[in-house]
């Protein structure tokens, strides 16, 4: 039985990367997932017939409820909310490898010390990327509106990961560990990842969610050295190193660095300098004149942000497209890296609308193109349209790269209301001289525009 | 018993065939990615089941539900998020 428990592992394991190479292109990027998934099941059902185990009832039931509300779950949620459905699946995994360790902890049966210790760190690891998962599910889905910021937090912070990292040592110098020190280890760490969450603003979570992911990865990776389990090590370390690379690859699109997302409470710090910068007023515009303005351009610049995932407005906005283009204007999508709460939302939700690959361009493909636009029609998109980004180095968003809708002969946002963005900066855009503001819902303007398109 | 230093000898090589594995990829593909990688991690759902197998005590048994509860969570929902989501990269295409 050894053998055929070795084999499948080593199987489950050569098709997670095999899964994993895949989804890393858009055109085999929907049979890796499936790969990955045969993978999974291989190792999961050859699990149950490891020598030695009980608790039989306990297990099926368990995989029956965590697995049926997940999969209930993930059917059910809509596509503006996956950010925070992954972040939750995320912490999820981060808590069943703390519950590993737990168990492992209580038993009291290590191997050796080597792995005494490997458990310890997962357990870390694990409970702090379990934690603060939750905390980011609940800051996207509106659960947790504020940034907790308070003085002397970093050192707060500072101390209470100490704190762990102590009762760890303990825990991991000790023959039979006490429950009590597992208990307020377990404590400390949950804890850490909660403090370490709460500051973050909801723009930089996609970065943060990629951390965790990471770390995740690595806790796993961990626990299945102390269970000598090749699948969970191999497996746990490619997302871990892959996890990595993708943090950076994020926040250097948001041209943040990690230790500035992680350390620093944004835009909580003086941003009143920025916005006494925003000169003149906001300028209104009604939807039959800017529906006339698109009609008669040559080309129209569409750029997407949360908002219009908000609104649900993608399969509107695209009907809207397609419209102009039967008016022989050209429409063109761009799309920021960072549109959205995760890198490439955007490009799923118009994907999901039918919008083809060849009329979606990126940031580096599109921002020349701009100065020849007639109109650049900004629909819920807000920071990264923000033109301070590139002028005003006392903004908080300063220095990151922005779409140059700006440079449009005309700029038209659609936007519900008067607020800030997400990032809480004022936005220069659209205060600008051929910058107009069509308030209201996007999908609700969206509406409005094609009806007026067809009136013409 | 996996130890010593093959464990380390695994733990570069997997590190390495993740970092290759990942780089040079779209930017479209970030969060899908991110997802099917949340979903690989699932695999701790084995460990789970080995801990709670060998429980012994109460306590023991409790976490170790909790565990295999959560590692099953990560497991289906990721599958189940990823597969959603690369399904639109193929109507899309189909509609081309």
């Amino acid at each position: 039985m050894g053998v055929a428990i070795d084999v499948s592992y080593f199987l489950a394991a050569a098709l997670f990367i095999l899964g994993l190479k895949r989804m890393s292109s858009p055109v085999t990027a929907r049979g890796g997932i499936v790969w990955a998934g045969a993978g999974m099941v291989v190792a999961t059902l050859i699990t149950f017939l490891t020598p030695g185990m009980h608790n039989y009832g306990w297990m099926t039931l368990a995989i029956a409820i965590g697995g049926g509300l997940a999969w209930y779950s993930g059917r059910k949620v809509a596509m503006t909310d996956m950010p925070q459905m992954i972040a939750i699946y995320n912490g999820m995994g981060g808590g069943a490898a703390a519950a590993i360790a737990a168990v492992e902890l209580m038993g009291g049966e290590f191997h050796s010390s080597t792995f005494q210790v490997l458990a310890v760190i997962g357990a870390l690891i694990g409970s702090v990327a379990f934690s603060g998962s939750m905390v980011a599910f609940a800051k996207l889905q509106g659960l947790i509106k504020r940034s907790l910021v308070f003085p002397g937090q970093q050192l707060f912070n500072l101390l209470v990961f100490g704190g762990a990292l102590v009762f760890g040592f303990i825990l991991m110098g000790a023959d039979q560990p006490g429950s009590f020190s597992i208990l307020v280890f377990f404590g400390l760490a949950l804890l850490f990842g909660i403090l370490m969450t709460l500051p973050i603003g909801g723009a930089d979570m996609p970065v943060v969610i990629s951390l965790y992911n990471a770390l995740t990865g690595l806790a796993v990776a961990f626990e299945g050295f102390v269970l000598s389990n090749a699948a969970m090590i191999i497996a746990g370390t490619v997302v871990g190193s892959a996890g990595t690379l993708l943090t950076q690859l994020m926040a250097k699109a948001m041209n943040r660095s990690l230790s500035n997302v992680l350390f620093s409470g944004f835009g909580s710090g003086a941003t009143s300098s920025a916005e006494q910068d925003s000169e003149g007023t906001m300028k209104e515009i009604d939807a039959t004149d800017a529906a006339v303005m698109m009609a008669y351009a040559d080309k129209v610049i569409i750029v997407p942000g949360y908002g219009m995932a908000v609104a649900q407005a993608q399969h509107k906005i695209w009907e809207f497209a397609r419209f102009l283009e039967e008016r022989d204007v050209t429409v063109k999508f761009a799309i920021h890296p960072v549109a959205g709460r995760m890198p490439g939302h955007m490009n799923v939700l118009l994907a999901e609308a039918g919008v083809p690959y060849d009329k979606i361009y990126d940031l580096d493909e599109i921002n020349n193109e701009f100065p020849q636009a007639d109109v650049a029609l900004v629909i819920g998109a807000n920071d990264v349209v923000n033109p301070v980004a590139r002028s005003n180095p006392d903004s908080p968003i300063y220095g990151m790269p922005i779409l140059d809708a700006d440079k449009a002969r005309n700029v038209i946002c659609v936007k519900r209301g008067r607020g800030k963005g997400f990032s809480g900066v004022e936005n220069a855009l659209f205060f600008l001289d051929n910058t107009r503001m069509l308030y209201g819902d996007g999908q609700e303007v969206a509406g409005k525009l094609i009806a007026e398109l067809k009136q013409l | 018993m996996i130890e010593g230093f093959t464990a380390l000898y695994i733990f570069m090589l997997a590190a390495f065939t993740g970092y290759e594995v990942i780089s040079r990829v779209p930017v479209i593909l970030h969060t899908p990615l991110m997802s099917g990688s949340n979903f690989v991690h699932g695999i701790v759902l084995v460990g789970a089941m080995v801990a709670l197998g060998h429980a012994e005590t109460d306590m023991e048994i409790l976490v170790g539900f909790i565990g295999v509860l959560l590692g099953a969570g990560n497991a289906v929902g990721g599958y189940v998020v990823t597969e959603r989501m690369l399904e639109m990269f193929k109507s899309s295409k189909e509609a081309k």
